[in-house]
């Protein structure tokens, strides 16, 4: 099959996407595809309608490809791409969004606030700020709605430090969400073709979160997978992990990542529609932990292009 | 499908393999972004480059074909380890219009200044030895210095360079703790990344430390010869006379870092030491890269191009300086460099220029957020709000407007930031409307001088 794969573009994630674009097109060139990969810029369309592939792997992470724009293009040029559709992907890249229709639907996710820019410039937001410990209780953590990789992620111990950290979060995007801190253990659960893989727990060795550097540093976090967990747990997460899948309207595959409290169930704290491919990332070893080896994976992944 | 049994992901086993100076090397969030600064719609005043565009192409070529005609098979060999010795009576030439004196055989030519600071680390260092550097300092050699293991203790630094009161104090508190520090790295002249120069009275007191002490003081000086105003003052090597200072030269800003060509100038048994060490790591510095610089200096008056590049750069940071008055907010305070590539900017402290690069990015400019340039233990919350700014790479016209655009997203943070906090501006002012910017009233600008001019 003709492959092309598209990564880079001009996101903060570039080089994130770089990297899983690389080991996508390397995993499906041994799996005899004929691989054309895309450094995405102004010369996307016009390079597909060149190329004329039978497939668009996309492998883009953060704005214009992880939120519906790039998948547009391809509807519009009509060629079948891998992973959520447009709608779907809108929502699960909007963590605001994915919340509200989580709640809606009774999928635990922690509570939490969702402000715009233009609530706090244009209808004086700032003076709802006093009822933040009163709704969601210190502390907080300040998250962009649509940017990945924790970029922008900062925690609120009080009143005092969420100023700061609202406009850390506003330089990424211009809207976010002021989430209560749920102690506890990061789990993600990938689900592939609408069933959950085994969970891989993050434990990061140094700094408070699994924030950017310890993603992406070789060694910086320590990975278990499958995470160990009671099986009544590890079934749950997947349960939850599926119905989010499909409440969102994901197609293909996503990353669920979840807060496992050390007290209380499971709670939901996003979707990821493309989640990373690289050395460090989460699904690729889960999928390994299943006994699908990367190539195998890669193959996986492109399949969906044509089950929509 | 849930199996008990933990196992660690392949990703553990080569992360058991890493030594531990490359774990203490990080990636980080500010790398992977400045990846997209290199856009051609981005006006980026973050590099450090030398306008390599303006450099007289006959001259070039002419060099080109006059080291291919007559040494061809010498450039293509290698070469001595050391540097080939043309090429290091240049470097004594270079130095003497510093006033400096260097015997060849004090000199080690490696690939480019960069190279010079590794070696000299590697030299000197131990895993755990502590080191002494500037706060800011240059966020080029700290990779260096971390994954050599060294402890890095931060002095700061005023508009007369670094505080030698602070420095004092500091070596006495090591004392006390006995620990003796191994060096101390400065760039004295036009620093990167803070642009300040080190006053004489400051200069001199430095040099007498480091002999009473017996501390090796590294003297970086890649911008000394690009002074656009001032007088020049003396090199710590100049006077030290060659006991406690290793100096660190550079051909990357006298003629172009494409070369990769610096130096090492050091007693003997230092520069041995680095000449082993040289070996190791390259065995020599680039043959073409050296007999370039023969032909070159055979050619030309190494001293025009200097001359026309510092011409060329004043300019630029008379505009950049002159756009910082008129675009950026009255709480901000930058330094006023005399020579070098880089303006040094302090914002209101609400502001986190790694966070406000984003914005920026988002208005094609971008610059270096100050936070690299400390090494504290991370987070370090020195120099969040600060930034560097670079005018050698960019003509003024980009230049004004790229500050332009970095002002305005500060504005946009600073109004956020009053929103929520509601306080006001430090000075009364009227605000400066979009279209009539700031500048154009003169109590307005009077206003302002009084306020900056921090160091």
């Amino acid at each position: 099959m003709k492959v092309a794969v598209l990564k880079g573009g001009t996101s903060l994630e570039r080089q994130v996407s770089l990297r899983s674009g690389a080991r996508i097109a390397e995993a499906l060139r041994k799996g005899g595809h004929e691989v054309i990969e895309f450094d995405v810029d102004q010369g996307l369309v016009r390079g597909l309608r060149d190329a004329q592939p039978d497939a668009a792997f996309i492998a883009l992470h953060g704005r214009s490809g992880e939120d519906g724009t790039v998948q547009e293009l391809l509807e519009i040029v009509g060629i079948p791409y891998t992973g959520c559709g447009v709608l779907s992907s809108i929502w699960t890249m909007d963590k605001a969004m994915t919340k509200l229709m989580l709640q809606r639907h009774g999928i635990p996710t922690p509570r939490f606030l969702s402000f715009s820019e233009s609530a706090f410039k244009s209808h004086g937001a700032s003076d709802a700020l006093d009822q933040i410990d009163e709704l969601l209780g210190f502390p907080v953590v300040v998250k962009p709605a649509r940017q990945g990789s924790a970029l922008g992620v900062n925690f609120a111990a009080d009143a005092s430090e969420l100023p700061a950290a609202i406009l850390s979060a506003f330089s990424y995007d211009d809207s976010l969400l002021i989430e209560q801190f749920v102690k506890g253990r990061e789990i993600a659960v990938s689900v592939l073709d609408g069933e959950a893989l085994p969970a891989v727990e993050a434990i990061v060795r140094s700094g408070n979160f699994f924030d950017f550097e310890s993603r992406y540093e070789i060694g910086n976090t320590e990975y278990v997978c499958p995470a160990e967990l009671e099986d009544s747990v590890a079934n749950e997460l997947a349960e939850i992990a599926v119905r989010t899948f499909e409440l969102l309207g994901c197609h293909g595959f996503a990353r669920v990542d979840f807060m496992l409290p050390d007290s209380g169930g499971p709670q939901v704290l996003e979707v990821n529609s493309i989640p990373g491919f690289t050395q460090t990332s989460l699904m690729p070893m889960a999928a390994e932990a299943a006994g699908i080896s990367f190539e195998a994976l890669a193959e996986r992944l492109l399949a969906s292009a044509h089950s929509r | 499908m849930h199996a008990k049994r933990s196992s660690k992901h392949e990703i553990e086993r080569y992360a058991q393999l890493f030594a531990e100076r490359s774990e203490r090397v990080k990636t980080s969030a500010m790398r992977d972004m400045m990846s997209i600064t290199d856009r051609p719609e981005v006006i980026s005043l973050a590099s450090g480059m030398p306008d390599t565009a303006s450099f007289p192409k006959d001259l070039l070529e002419s060099v080109f074909v006059d080291m291919a005609r007559h040494h061809s098979a010498e450039l293509l060999q290698y070469t001595p380890t050391e540097g080939i010795l043309p090429v290091k009576q240049r470097i004594a030439e270079v130095m003497a219009a510093e006033n400096v004196r260097a015997d060849v055989d004090n000199i080690l030519v490696t690939t480019g200044g960069q190279q010079a600071i590794d070696l000299i680390t590697r030299v000197l260092i131990d895993p755990g030895d502590t080191i002494i550097t500037e706060a800011p300092t240059y966020p080029g050699a700290v990779p260096s210095f971390l994954s050599f293991q060294a402890e890095a203790v931060q002095i700061d630094l005023d508009h007369e360079g670094m505080r030698i009161d602070l420095l004092e104090r500091e070596l006495e508190r090591l004392e006390a703790e006995g620990i003796r520090p191994k060096f101390i790295y400065t760039v004295p002249t036009f620093q990167n990344p803070a642009g300040v120069t080190m006053s004489l009275e400051r200069r001199k007191r430095l040099v007498e430390i480091a002999a009473e002490r017996e501390l090796l003081v590294i003297e970086d000086n890649p911008y000394g010869m690009l002074r656009y105003s001032g007088e020049p003052l003396p090199t710590l090597r100049e006077l030290d006379g060659g006991n406690f200072v290793v100096y660190l030269g550079t051909f990357s800003k006298i003629l172009a870092p494409g070369l990769r060509l610096g130096w090492i100038e050091a007693p003997s048994p230092v520069i041995e030491k680095c000449n082993i060490a040289k070996a190791a790591a390259d065995l020599n510095s680039s043959g073409p890269a050296q007999f370039l610089i023969e032909s070159y200096f055979e050619q030309a008056d190494w001293r025009d191009w200097v001359k026309t590049a510092s011409a060329i750069y004043k300019s630029r940071r008379d505009a950049m300086l002159a756009a910082l008055e008129r675009y950026f907010p009255p709480e901000a305070s930058w330094t006023h460099p005399e020579g070098g590539l880089f303006i040094w900017a302090t914002l209101p402290e609400a502001i986190d220029t790694t966070d406000l690069l984003t914005r920026a990015l988002r208005s094609n400019v971008a610059f270096v957020p100050g936070a690299g340039a400390f090494l504290g233990s991370t987070p370090d919350p020195r120099g969040r709000n600060t930034m560097r700014l670079n005018f050698s790479g960019v003509p003024e016209e980009k230049i004004t407007e790229g500050i332009r655009r970095i002002g305005e997203v500060i504005e946009e943070q600073l109004e956020l930031w009053r929103t929520m906090t509601g306080e006001h501006r430090s000075v009364k002012l009227d605000a400066p409307s979009k279209d009539d910017p700031a500048g154009s009233s003169v109590s307005f600008l009077a206003g302002r001088k009084m306020k900056r001019r921090a160091g």
